[in-house]
């Protein structure tokens, strides 16, 4: 798989309470929950910092995972997260839109 | 012909003043009675309302009688539409217009919404809850249709002062949540008192074989309480606003689950 970007969508609101990221669609009220991992991931996503970097400094490094599974996991959550609209996700740097 | 004179009347729920202005004295006599104890001719209003009384048929709406309410924001106005009634407001201008026919339902809903737009930039909420004050500190039980909001609203002792039995009105203020009382009734059919008092703990209502209360998670308390409030604008702005409402609130008031059965010893739980 080639390079992959992710970046938090705008339209949300995110929250971390009672130790659970709680995320909220803005567009439609849908609610999410994260779990560690998963909350991992989405606050390392910043638009410019590779997927698999993500993952080697945030996952893999704080938790005792294989990274070829750790990366598979991970891209398979972030395009759940792009269905649902709360993640971009993209083969090019994902610029800042003010 | 004759020409009718403009009328009006301030109707305070949740210390927000919102003037209605009708040219029909029949309508302006529902208002006054069906908001008795809600009127406050002194208050500096922050909306106003013109209502226009049209025939039921003739309501400027493309909504069908058995379509749900739909609210959007159009061209910096809120468009509020259902079967009964159509509504723009302009919250610039905090004025806003309704064609309705002469009956109290269709500005109810008009408050509901407009309260819950205004609330939602100042981290309040409405809430599908009861709210009584025992002690004069407050407790809400939150609830959906048919979880016992009426029920322990009607077995409430005579030392508590109903607030509602079906929407509770919060406001975040210097130094915690309040609730208010409303005119909005449920089954109870009895507006509630219009007083405020501190909010002292927010119950999930629960009916069971026993009454106890438990402990809520954090993050099951801002889902279940999340489901509550009543809040009609899909704008993601306001959808934030709420979001972070609920979740400011649950961090700040005791949120617990109330199991109950219908019978008044619950009480001797809530002091």
């Amino acid at each position: 798989m080639s390079t992959v970007y992710i970046a938090r969508v705008k339209e949300v609101a995110a929250r971390s309470i009672g130790g659970e990221m709680m995320i909220m669609s803005a567009r439609d009220s849908t609610l999410f929950s994260l779990n560690e991992t998963a909350t991992a991931i989405w606050q390392a996503a910043d638009g410019v910092t590779p997927l698999a970097e993500i993952v080697q400094r945030s996952l893999c490094a704080q938790f005792e995972v294989d990274p070829a599974a750790a990366l598979r996991d991970a891209e398979e959550l972030v395009e759940g997260l792009a269905k649902h609209g709360i993640l971009k996700v993209s083969d090019l740097p994902i610029e800042e839109t003010p | 012909m004759g020409c009718a004179i403009a009328q009006d009347v301030v109707i305070e729920i949740g210390a927000m003043p919102v003037l209605v202005r009708t040219s029909s004295p029949e309508f302006l006599h529902i208002l006054r009675e069906r908001y008795s104890g809600f009127v406050n001719s002194a208050a500096q209003p922050v909306f106003e309302f013109e209502v226009e009384i049209v025939a039921p048929g003739r309501i400027p709406t493309a909504i069908g009688d058995d379509q749900d309410l739909s609210v959007r924001f159009d061209a910096g106005r809120w468009v509020l539409e259902r079967g009964d009634f159509r509504a723009e407001l302009d919250p610039a201008l905090r004025h806003g217009r309704i064609w309705q026919s002469a009956t109290p339902y269709a500005i109810d809903a008009a408050f509901r919404i407009v309260h819950s737009l205004l609330l939602a930039r100042q981290g309040g909420l409405l809430v599908h809850a009861a709210s009584v004050v025992r002690n004069g500190r407050a407790f809400l039980f939150a609830g959906v249709s048919g979880a016992g909001k009426t029920t322990i609203s009607r077995l409430a002792p005579p030392d508590a002062t109903l607030l509602t039995d079906e929407i509770s009105y919060l406001r975040r203020e210097a130094d915690g949540y309040f609730a208010y009382g409303t005119p909005f009734a449920g089954e109870l059919a009895q507006p509630g008192e219009n007083v405020r008092a501190p909010l002292a703990a927010l119950y999930l209502l629960a009916q069971g074989t026993e009454n106890r209360i438990d402990p809520v998670a954090e993050a099951d308390a801002l889902r279940e309480v999340l489901r509550c409030v009543l809040f009609f604008a899909h704008d993601s702005e306001l959808v934030g606003h709420v979001f972070d409402s609920v979740c400011h609130l649950v961090q700040r008031v005791p949120v617990r689950r109330l199991t109950f059965v219908p019978d008044f010893r619950v009480w001797e739980l809530i002091v």
